[in-house]
């Protein structure tokens, strides 16, 4: 008789519940919420709570509940516009070292959250958000790391007194010309022996003597890599800045850096603050030379020629004083003599120490704030289209030292109050190691997000109701015993979805529609094949039996070729691609499982244990 | 309702020189196409910027056309999206401009130029290295899927099963790209995810099929290998007819309901789903039979399950 192990039916019974558990998160929805949580040296704790909690009943905003979680606070609002009230609210009251940031929080009962049951996540084609894709500029990278070399070239060269005649980086080499064969075999021996990191070659085909270096292969890798990593905190610091929850920033490939920002709506904002390179550089004037002369051609060796933003050139020293690097804070306010925008600036104890030593030496000499934003163009060249990447430097602000400077400071000259709040935030998140440059964007919006949920819930349910009715009417009872396990199937695929804290994207919706349809697909095999064996005259029990004994390795090869092309589609996947491959290959195989055990053991069920039973089928 | 599940006697293989016809014209005009016009690709593989903008009053695309060029974009083109409020704008990779910059710029023109706000549904910039790579990766995953499919059903049938098979796939897949490049509907990474699921289920056809001819090869003592191939394609038929059916049930759902993002996907599936059930009856069988595959060639049974085979001693 067809009669299933008492195992087998605990097996479907108890899978069946334990899917059910983590497939319902899902059911309950979002609160809109407010996330606080600390950067650097502010903490998270009880007093916070208080002080979140008196801000928001003096500004009359109705919330849920506060939680308090690993060093993060979660607001709970009641709706979509208090939400936003309340962010602007927290902006103001705690100013300083908390990001505070719009997200949603699942409802998710306490019980459920103790099994460590959660909802899925949503993709951002469905939730709204940002999507960049950022390529680190390698090239750009290598010639900072030769210029570095370069200045320690100087200095070695100097201090060993080996003369040369110039030094340059070219085509990503560093170059060293001197005026005799003599120097230049000095120079090789002293460079190979205290700089290890160079592959030199004597070059043959120039006038004068010279070297040519590189770097080498492990310093290159070296080089690219800490570019690529530097880049990554920074970005993460920038978008700490913005305010984002649960932003994703993730190296891709060698030279690629992945940013997803779900639920940001002013996208040029986050654009314009995440590809920025500008950072700033205090240098001063040289007011020995004449402009005049400069601007005609005649740039003084130990100068460079700047413009201010009104237009007017000077002539600075070619030695920074200091980097943006130095800044541990900025922030922008208004300048209290002039009421113009302003960024304050708090200075690291090494750049104070180096602002005050240079600042007490030069007390009545003007010095120049020089703003560097790096620009980039495609332009053709020999019918190619090449990127230009060219600096953009402006004087912001010159100005006459008056005291000895350390610590904090000012500066002014900025064109407005967002400029001012920009710079401020560039400065605080640190610049780039390398220009970056964004390749891909996908942006939705919040409303084509909600329609997407939508449509992709309701052709989930039609498609489904469809097949339901169909296989109702085609196989009666064995038709009404494939629904259930397709309705299973659907709870496994979503139960699984949430166990592994897998995103579900719009193509991911239709790869569960897919799976609905060929999901059937087993079922249909067996059911055929039951259907054959009755019409060769063999009895309803021995039907049933041979019927999914003859039709598993049907089922089983076309579901494995389906998969390795499902396979294949998730190795090649972007992302989008990527959520129907997961999917379509979850769908398989637990199609699989409700489809030949789950069936069996409900028809094992309603059959098995009658002698002659009339099968519906 | 069984009005299928009576045995049927079809005689597929006696149109099999019909179909074999039928096919060659459809890949010839499809090749023609792909060849002379290529595919309609999208900024996926071409690069450039998409922007979905939801107005809130009717859209006059003439008036928009124009209000593009005058911003500096005349090379712009317009379409309404879904519905008369929302429309697509698309732009090329243009020359000396920033282009991840781009998008803000055209909304904030347009936006400058209405009156109500405009809704930014959905922007997409790709940069034209990252299409490229996309077209290539694109072309090697088909390639990598169609041979991993090949593996498998060398070593599970037989290499003129495996060939057919790939033949069959080989079918759906130009004359699905070709009716894509004929109607000139765009070509996005969605409808590359929805061909090779297409690879996916016409394989999953056809497999189901040669299973069946497999086993009655090796029932069947007797009889040509015509009418074996015959009696297992109308074994099959219920099964093939009622599976297309149900998933044709799906994707015409997701078709008239998933939305405008996945239109072209649902196309695409909706073709092949009709392509590949065609072919795994007439392209795959017609391969195999043309190859000569025989009864011989089946033994010794790869099969594990015994029952399949007569105990009168066809197993040796």
């Amino acid at each position: 008789m067809n009669r299933y192990p008492l195992w087998k039916n605990l097996l479907v019974l108890v899978v069946l519940i334990v899917a059910t558990i983590y497939a319902m998160p899902n059911l309950f929805g979002d609160d809109p919420a407010v996330q606080i949580s600390a950067d650097r040296s502010a903490t998270v704790d009880l007093d916070l709570v208080d002080k979140i909690e008196t801000a928001l009943k003096q500004a009359g905003i109705d919330y849920k509940g506060i939680e308090l979680e690993d060093n993060k606070l979660l607001v709970r609002l009641t709706s979509a516009d208090s939400q936003l009230r309340a962010k602007d609210i927290l902006n103001q009251t705690l100013t300083g070292d908390y990001i505070i940031a719009l997200n949603l929080a699942p409802t998710t009962p306490d019980w459920l959250a103790a099994l460590g049951a959660e909802p899925m996540n949503l993709g951002l084609d469905l939730r709204g958000g940002v999507h960049f894709l950022m390529e680190v500029d390698m090239v750009a990278a290598v010639k900072q790391a030769l210029d570095g070399y370069g200045s320690d070239l100087r200095l070695l060269l100097r201090d060993e007194k080996i003369r040369y005649k110039q030094i340059k980086v070219e085509d990503q080499q560093l170059i060293v010309v001197f005026r005799n064969a003599e120097d230049r075999d000095a120079a090789e021996n002293l460079i190979s022996r205290e700089i290890d990191a160079l592959q030199i070659n004597v070059a043959e085909d120039t006038t004068d003597p010279a070297l040519v270096m590189q770097l080498n292969e492990v310093n290159l890798r070296e080089t690219k890599r800490l570019a690529l990593q530097q880049n990554i905190t920074t970005l993460r610091n920038r978008i700490n800045e913005l305010g984002v929850a649960e932003p994703t920033v993730q190296q891709q490939g060698e030279n690629r850096i992945v940013v997803q920002l779900p639920g940001v709506q002013d996208t040029a904002q986050a654009k314009k603050i995440l590809g920025a390179t500008a950072t700033l550089e205090f240098r001063l004037v040289d007011f020995d030379s004449d402009v005049q002369d400069a601007v005609n051609g005649r740039v003084p060796p130990n100068s460079e020629l700047f413009y201010h933003r009104n237009g007017q050139p000077y002539l600075l020293n070619k030695r920074v004083m200091l980097t943006g690097e130095h800044v541990i804070n900025a922030q922008s306010t208004l300048d209290p003599q002039s009421g113009s925008p302003a960024v304050s600036v708090t200075l690291d104890g090494k750049g104070a120490r180096i602002f005050s030593n240079i600042t007490r030496d030069n007390i009545g000499n003007p010095m120049a704030v020089v703003f560097i934003e790096s620009k980039t163009e495609t332009k053709e060249i020999d019918g190619e289209l090449v990127k230009v990447r060219r600096q953009v430097p402006e004087i912001i602000n010159v100005a006459t030292i008056r005291d000895q400077l350390s610590k904090k400071f000012q500066i002014t000259g900025l064109d407005s109050t967002t400029e001012a709040r920009d710079l401020a935030l560039l400065l605080r998140a640190g610049a780039l190691a390398a220009p970056i440059e964004i390749v891909e964007e996908r942006t939705v919006g919040p409303s084509l997000g909600q329609d997407n949920i939508d449509q992709g819930f309701a052709s989930v349910m039609i498609g489904f109701a469809f097949v339901l009715v169909f296989m109702l009417v085609w196989y009666k009872m064995f038709g009404f015993v494939a629904n259930l396990a397709l309705a299973a199937n659907l709870i496994f695929i979503v139960a699984l979805l949430s166990m592994l804290q897998a995103t579900l994207t719009l193509p991911g919706i239709a790869g569960i529609v897919l799976t609905v349809g060929m999901a059937v697909d087993a079922n249909v095999l067996i059911f055929e094949r039951i259907r054959e064996e009755l019409r060769n005259g063999n009895s309803p029990q021995s039907s049933i039996s041979a019927g999914y004994g003859k039709a598993f390795s049907t089922i089983a090869d076309a579901n494995i070729t389906t998969l390795i092309a499902a396979v294949v589609l998730f190795g090649f996947g972007t992302g989008s691609i990527k959520g129907f491959a997961v999917t379509l290959s979850l769908g398989i195989i637990t199609s699989m499982f409700t489809a030949i055990m789950g069936t069996r053991s409900v028809i094992n069920l309603i059959y098995g244990r009658q002698h002659k039973p009339k099968l519906s089928i | 309702m069984k009005f299928l599940s009576n045995e049927t006697h079809i005689n597929f293989m006696s149109k099999r020189l019909l179909a074999g016809v039928f096919s060659t014209i459809l890949i010839i005009v499809s090749l023609s196409s792909l060849v002379m016009q290529g595919l309609n690709f999208g900024i996926d593989f071409t690069g450039g910027t998409m922007i979905e903008l939801g107005y809130q009053e009717q859209v006059d695309l003439n008036k928009l056309r124009e209000d593009l060029a005058e911003g500096g974009y005349p090379e712009a083109t317009v379409q309404n999206f879904g519905s008369i409020h929302d429309v697509l704008i698309r732009l090329p990779v243009i020359e000396t401009q920033n282009m991840a910059e781009l998008s803000n710029e055209v909304v904030a023109m347009l936006q400058s130029k209405n009156e109500t706000e405009i809704d930014v549904r959905r922007v997409e910039f790709v940069g034209p290295q990252v299409g490229d790579e996309l077209t290539e990766q694109g072309g090697l995953a088909m390639l990598y899927a169609l041979i991993g499919i090949l593996i498998y059903v060398s070593l599970r049938f037989e290499y003129r099963f495996a060939i057919g098979s790939v033949v069959a796939l080989v079918h759906d897949v130009i004359i699905t790209l070709g009716f894509f490049s004929l109607a000139r509907i765009e070509f996005d990474l969605t409808v590359l995810a929805a061909i090779l699921a297409i690879i996916g289920y016409s394989l999953n056809d056809t497999i189901v099929v040669f299973d069946r001819i497999r086993e009655t090869f090796l029932r069947m003592r007797k009889g040509e290998s015509e009418e074996i191939v015959n009696a297992a394609l109308n074994d099959t038929l219920s099964r093939t007819l009622m599976t297309s059916l149900t998933t044709l049930l799906v994707v015409v759902a997701l078709f008239m309901f998933g939305g405008e993002v996945i239109h072209a996907f649902s196309i695409a599936l909706l073709l092949g789903i009709i392509v590949g059930t065609y072919s795994s009856i007439y392209i795959a069988s017609n391969t195999i039979l043309a190859m000569g595959v025989s009864k011989e060639d089946l033994l010794p049974p790869v099969k594990e399950e015994d029952e399949n085979v007569n105990p009168d001693g066809s197993q040796v």
